[in-house]
């Protein structure tokens, strides 16, 4: 029990630097509360190029930094959600998607799972329709039924 | 059919493990530029050496040349160092941006090594960086006579990538132009 516990305090402690983290991102100073979420929001669809799967949200990395101004200083700029995706994906590719678009190159990605469903559950259907038909079928014949019955009746004659 | 069910087991693990054995081969750092065949981005930087003088993509037009992009803390960079100058020496001109440093310490690194550069931009937010779709330095750009990117490099320049691919390219490119 104490092991556990000690498990746990040394979890939570190796935590804490994480979360205290993604709530200490540089400061932001939007004045307009509606253009501070959708800087939010917009943090979490843009990677950081340089650290693989970290979204801009959660990377301190200097280009994750930086990319957080350009973003900060397009959208005071007045700049659209969609031109501001646009601009990252002229410069860094598709892979600066957090979440990357349906198109021919991405859909295995994104259909591949439920195409994996699918066969999952044609096998599942047809496993089940076999053993079920083998259950139909009638166990034995009259003469072998007939014995059955004795041996099953010859406890209750006794 | 008996056989096949037996068999399809091994399939599936020798198709699972082809992928795997490719993906192991692939970097995921290596990120393809979308910004290869489109013009390069327009900049005008204070440069390195004088804070006064103004540099930029104005003073490469219509020349076939490199854009190298490097900074003092930047360790593969003094790794690529000698092949950017043996460039230089085959008469290749290389133009510096210099990111995200120092100013001291860009000018003492180059004062360290010999200098392969033209000039070097000076950009110390990484704003230009950012515009040419930068993500780890070094970086190395390919730019025809036409101020298009033909090709990028990330990570430091062996002497099999300056001989085997930049040396021909930048030539290949000079023929374009005639």
């Amino acid at each position: 029990m104490k092991s556990l516990l000690t498990a746990l305090g040394l979890c939570l402690t190796l935590c804490l630097p994480g979360l205290s983290l993604a709530g200490g991102l540089d400061p932001t100073d939007f004045d307009d509360p509606v253009l501070e979420q959708r800087y939010r929001a917009m943090l979490h669809e843009l990677r950081c190029t340089v650290c693989q799967n970290q979204s801009l949200a959660d990377s301190d990395a200097g280009l994750a930094r930086d990319l957080r101004r350009e973003l900060r200083d397009q959208l005071r700029a007045g700049a659209t959600d969609a031109q501001i995706i646009d601009y990252m994906v002229a410069r860094y590719g598709q892979f600066v998607l957090y979440r990357p678009p349906l198109s021919a190159a991405t859909f295995l990605l994104w259909a591949g799972p439920f195409i994996l469903l699918l066969i999952g559950l044609a096998a599942l259907y047809l496993t089940a329709r076999r053993s079920h038909r083998r259950d139909e079928q009638p166990v034995a014949d009259a003469a072998a039924r007939e014995r059955a019955r004795r041996l099953l009746n010859e406890g209750k004659d006794a | 059919m008996k056989r096949l069910r037996y068999l399809l087991p091994l399939i599936i693990v020798a198709v699972l493990g082809g992928f795997m054995m490719i993906g192991l081969s692939l970097d995921p750092r290596r990120v393809p530029s979308p910004l290869v065949d489109q013009p390069a981005p327009r900049f005008q930087l204070p440069a390195l050496e004088d804070p006064e003088r103004v540099v930029g993509s104005n003073d490469f037009d219509g020349e076939v040349v490199l854009l190298n992009i490097w900074a003092s803390w930047c360790v593969s960079c003094r790794q690529e160092h000698q092949v950017l100058v043996a460039l230089a020496n085959q008469g290749v001109p290389i133009y510096g941006l210099n990111y995200k440093d120092e100013r001291g310490d860009g000018l003492a690194y180059l004062r360290s090594m010999s200098n392969p550069y033209v000039w070097n931009a000076h950009d110390l937010e990484g704003r230009v960086g950012i515009d040419w779709g930068v993500y780890g330095t070094p970086e190395t750009f390919v730019i025809d006579h036409q101020g298009r990117i033909r090709y990028k490099h990330v990570g430091p320049l062996s002497w099999q990538d300056a001989r085997d691919t930049v040396l021909p390219m930048v030539e290949q490119l000079r023929r374009e132009a005639l």
